[in-house]
């Protein structure tokens, strides 16, 4: 056996699972318990699509550093699906442990003699106390957690207040799920000795919540003031719509008369849904999407149609493996050019980045006055990785001063006193025009809304001039958009460097890592994170910058590069791709062995081989 | 079509509603559609019927997909807000405007290529959610803008200008509305303005999903010997089941009418309609046997028209979504928007 790694607060706990076998609650119950012991963890779901009976991972990283991304590599495997076994225990690092349930004897030809195994016999122990099935099958699962936290030196004090505030209001499952907590926790202080992982109270976890970024959007989406929401299930954007109910029960119920301040329609299909929002958002009422890849290939059509007719409307997309049906349960930025462009005809749309579920939040609000402001779809692109895995972020913020800004609408007020519609007229010098929303006044101000040609006045018409004058209109709006979309981040190296790098979305937490690794080793990049298209100009300024500049993004055909190069005219050669699409999420290791690699191959001075 | 726009001045004597409103403020554009379109009847019918209503025009919302009858909200009702969609996808725009502002009155207007065929799905799911709309479809059978190709409403067998025989199963509209749920299902036809009025109106003020068939002949592609939408074939097996008045201020009833040959219903609103029966066993409350009589007329070659079938207590996707009195469009930022104190509470149950 190797000599086991020794680790104080900075691990990753991998659980192996069978899906529909109650592993979830458990396995968030033990990252949760580390994060109120102070010590940051990162978590992510890795599953299947599919409902019951296949595999699905769970993977812990504990990092008392605050590293937020995935590591990779495992330290201690949770292997409780025997169709994976073999898989799960070769992901397992050099010295790392197997935990495993030992009711049935396993030849040692199952195992491996470079790990360290720790047997439970988890299902031996369930059936002495536990007789009905259900209860048998998800005690077990409670049962490794108190085993873990016995191993790992955690406090039993904060797992037994989460189950508490867990099973709140549902007081007698409390009882049992404490019980089965300490019979594993007993069997380890019985039979076996700690792990050399540790996990050690620490205080850096701040204010900091731990939240999925589906919710956090759907969050933004009731500060935002959106009404109307129309949706098509769809993995991985689901939870957002679902979280929008939720949220919209709590926050929007009238008090007086139980009635809702929100409208949700699930459509027939995705073609639906962006109808529905579009009608709605044409009528007044802030109104939004939720979908991933497929379901914007659907909607294309009307995005061409609001971006022509000029429609507010916001669409999450929360990205998914692609092509076609692709890995739906696996993720990637690769939405990023079907988006900006999606539809026929010249058109092109804002997109936004989140980094994480605060900035969601963030986002998800400001698409909403966007929308308004901009009259035109604005794409907010979260993915899976952000979407459906809990994050630690920072706590959500509102400034109860700020109103919802509305955009250039005429109301019946100003109609009367003898303001006149005119609706696709550039008054101002933005590319924007006025609008009405139906019903403001019996004589004034109504107009007809097309996807044909239109004039200044949305008259019908194919004439080519004023074809041109009206798409001129639209490039000078989409130039409006650029001062309006939240600016890139920069953060810049301590030292001068010719070298810089762009990421945006959720490969955040990964580069911020792998930043400070190659700072470290003494190899400086500055680096800009990417939050919106179109481009600030900042982004091609920060390219001409520097001699060569790396792009990380998570698809094959490095799209965000597509984007920057044909609409800023920059070299190509300046940007180098680092591309990560293999649909699981982007680590630093990554990021650090290919641009070391890119360094060696063009003859830099090479780099010392970076610690991990 | 014609190029001579309309006078804006007109005679003094001008008949008035009783909101001051002639005939001329419930006008559009000039239609550009071909001299004789069917299309042109249902939009002057409509022009009457909202001015009978007493309908403020800004208070209608006009939508539609794309095809001759989507083309026509632009040649009425000048003074209200149109929007001309995509094909086959007005049921949803309309859906969305509708739980924007539940006060306005929402008109619907389509065709067979654009609610039978590509937009068959909308159509259908806009019924089923009991959209509050009057949905009318002008149904001709045929492809017009596109010169002549068969509608999925064709009946089996029908012959296209050009002579090919239609080999396709037809879309009956009204059998799938009644199935679907809509509250409120009539045909008419285009050419009997003085049945096509009243069927408007009533549906106008009908609560929950009203849906209109209305057989429009295409005088370009499909009024020709062998079609079964031409004008001459839909009169000749046109079977009305009964003649419909439509009251709003439960105004007297000065004729006599023979006992069961009248039945009076009251809408939602209040409005009142009588109908005169035409087919004395016709009940146009009975959901199931309406369904059955359409079949079997069908069967024999007839269409037929009148009001078909009316639930009186329709309800609505507000009802079902329980929305507040309040248009949501018209919710502002102190009633949508939870503030701080709220997220701080929010946060601390995350950590």
């Amino acid at each position: 056996m190797s000599k086991p790694i020794e680790s104080v607060n900075d691990f990753v706990v991998k659980f192996a699972n069978v899906n529909g076998s109650g592993s979830a609650s458990a396995n968030e119950l033990f990252a949760r318990s580390i994060l109120r012991m102070g010590v940051p963890v990162a978590s992510r779901n890795i599953f299947p699509s599919n409902i019951q009976g296949l595999p699905t991972w769970y993977e812990v990283r504990i990092s008392e550093a605050g590293h937020m991304g995935r590591r990779g590599g495992v330290d201690l495997m949770v292997a409780m699906n025997p169709q994976t076994w073999a898989a799960d225990v070769a992901e397992i690092e050099v010295g790392g442990y197997l935990f495993y349930d030992s009711t049935k004897p396993m030849p040692p030809s199952k195992f491996r003699e470079d790990i360290n195994v720790v047997g439970v016999p988890l299902t031996d122990i369930c059936n002495r106390a536990f007789t009905d099935p259900r209860q048998r099958q998800l005690f077990k699962n409670i049962i490794y957690v108190g085993a873990l936290a016995a191993l790992l030196n955690m406090d039993v004090a904060q797992i037994e207040k989460l189950i508490g505030e867990q099973f709140q209001g549902k007081d007698r499952l409390i009882a049992p799920n404490v019980k089965a907590l300490h019979m594993g926790i007993d069997y380890v202080k019985e039979n076996l000795a700690p792990l050399t992982l540790r996990v050690r109270s620490s205080d850096k976890v701040g204010d900091r919540i731990f939240i999925d970024g589906n919710s956090a959007a759907a969050l933004g989406a009731v500060y935002g003031g959106a009404t109307v929401c129309a949706w098509y299930p769809i993995t991985p954007s689901t939870s957002v719509a679902e979280a929008f109910m939720k949220y919209c029960k709590k926050f929007r119920t009238d008090k007086e008369t139980g009635k809702a301040k929100y409208g949700i329609v699930q459509g027939e299909d995705e073609l639906a849904s962006i109808g529905i929002v579009l009608g709605a958002a044409w009528n007044g009422a802030r109104s939004f999407t939720c979908t991933s890849g497929p379901g914007v290939s659907l909607m294309t059509e009307f995005v061409g149609l609001a971006y022509y007719a000029e429609i507010p409307a916001v669409i999450m997309d929360v990205q998914r493996g692609g092509p076609s049906t692709g890995m739906p349960t696996r993720t990637q930025q690769a939405d990023l050019i079907g988006a900006a462009y999606a539809s026929h005809g010249d058109t092109k749309h804002p997109l936004l980045f989140p980094e994480d579920p605060t900035e969601s939040f963030e986002m998800a609000s400001l698409s909403f006055d966007l929308a308004d402001r901009l009259q035109t779809p604005i794409f907010l692109m979260l993915d899976l990785d952000i979407g459906m895995n809990d994050w630690l972020c920072k706590p959500f913020e509102w400034d109860d001063s700020r109103q919802l800004d509305r955009g250039k609408v005429l109301n019946a007020e100003e109609l009367e006193a003898g303001k006149v519609l005119q609706r696709y007229t550039d008054l101002e010098g933005d590319g924007i025009g006025y609008r009405t929303y139906p019903g403001t006044h019996p004589t004034k101000g109504s107009y007809f809304t097309r996807g044909s040609s239109h004039d200044r006045l949305a008259k019908y018409s194919e004439n080519g001039t004023v074809y041109v004058e009206n798409v001129q209109r639209l490039l000078r709006k989409f130039e409006t958009a650029k001062k309006l979309i939240p600016a890139p981040i920069r953060h810049d190296a301590k030292q001068k460097t010719k070298y810089g790098i762009l990421y945006y979305g959720s490969t955040a937490p990964s580069m911020y890592e792998a930043l400070e690794l190659f700072e470290t080793e003494g190899f400086h990049l500055n680096a800009m994170r990417v939050r919106g298209f179109p481009f600030a100009d900042e982004v091609a300024a920060f390219v001409l910058e520097h001699d060569q500049v790396f792009l990380v993004e998570q698809n094959r055909d490095a799209q965000l590069r597509t984007l920057l190069v044909t609409e800023t005219n920059l070299d190509p050669a300046r940007i180098v791709p680092v591309l990560h699409y293999d649909g699981t999420p982007i680590t630093a290791r990554f990021i650090i062995d290919k641009i070391t690699a890119l360094l060696k191959a063009r003859n830099v001075a090479p780099l010392r081989e970076v610690a991990r | 079509m014609t190029y001579i726009p309309k006078p804006k001045l007109h005679h003094p004597q001008l008949p008035t509603n009783k909101l001051g409103f002639t005939h001329r403020d419930y006008e559009g554009s000039i239609s550009t559609l071909c001299a004789g379109c069917g299309h042109d009847s249902i939009s002057a019918a409509v022009i009457q019927a909202c001015f009978e209503l007493d309908i403020q025009p800004h208070r209608i919302a006009k939508m539609s997909g794309i095809g001759c009858s989507s083309k026509t909200p632009d040649y009425f009702l000048g003074n209200s807000h149109g929007f001309n969609s995509v094909h086959g996808r007005m049921p949803s725009v309309l859906t969305g405007a509708n739980v924007a502002n539940k006060d306005l009155i929402y008109l619907g207007v389509s065709g067979d290529g654009d609610s039978a065929s590509i937009g068959f799905g909308q159509f259908a799911h806009s019924i089923r959610r009991g959209v509050n709309m009057l949905y009318i479809v002008e149904n001709n059978g045929v492809y017009g803008l596109t010169k002549g190709q068969f509608s999925a409403t064709s009946d089996k067998g029908s012959k296209s200008k050009y002579g090919a025989i239609n080999g396709d199963s037809a879309i009956d509209m009204v059998s799938i509305a009644m199935q679907l749920g809509a509250t409120y299902v009539a045909r008419s036809f285009s050419g009997d303005k003085s049945q096509l009025v009243p069927l408007i109106k009533a549906g106008m003020s009908h609560h929950g999903a009203a849906f209109i068939d209305c057989i429009s002949p295409c005088v370009a592609f499909n009024n020709h010997v062998g079609s079964t939408k031409s004008l001459d074939y839909v009169r000749e097996h046109n079977e009305t089941v009964n003649k419909l008045d439509m009251m709003v201020d439960h105004e007297a009833i000065v004729a006599d009418y023979a006992p069961g040959t009248v039945e009076m219903v009251t809408q939602h609103d209040g409005s009142v309609l009588r109908l005169r029966k035409t087919s004395p066993h016709y009940d146009p409350s009975d959901r199931i046997q309406a369904m059955n009589y359409l079949q079997e007329r069908a069967a024999a070659g007839e269409i037929v028209t009148g009001l078909l079938y009316v639930d009186p207590e329709g309800t609505d996707l507000h009802d079902y979504l329980n929305t507040v009195d309040k248009p949501l469009n018209e919710l502002q930022t102190e009633d949508l928007v939870p503030g701080s104190e709220a997220l701080k509470k929010l946060n601390e149950s995350l950590r």
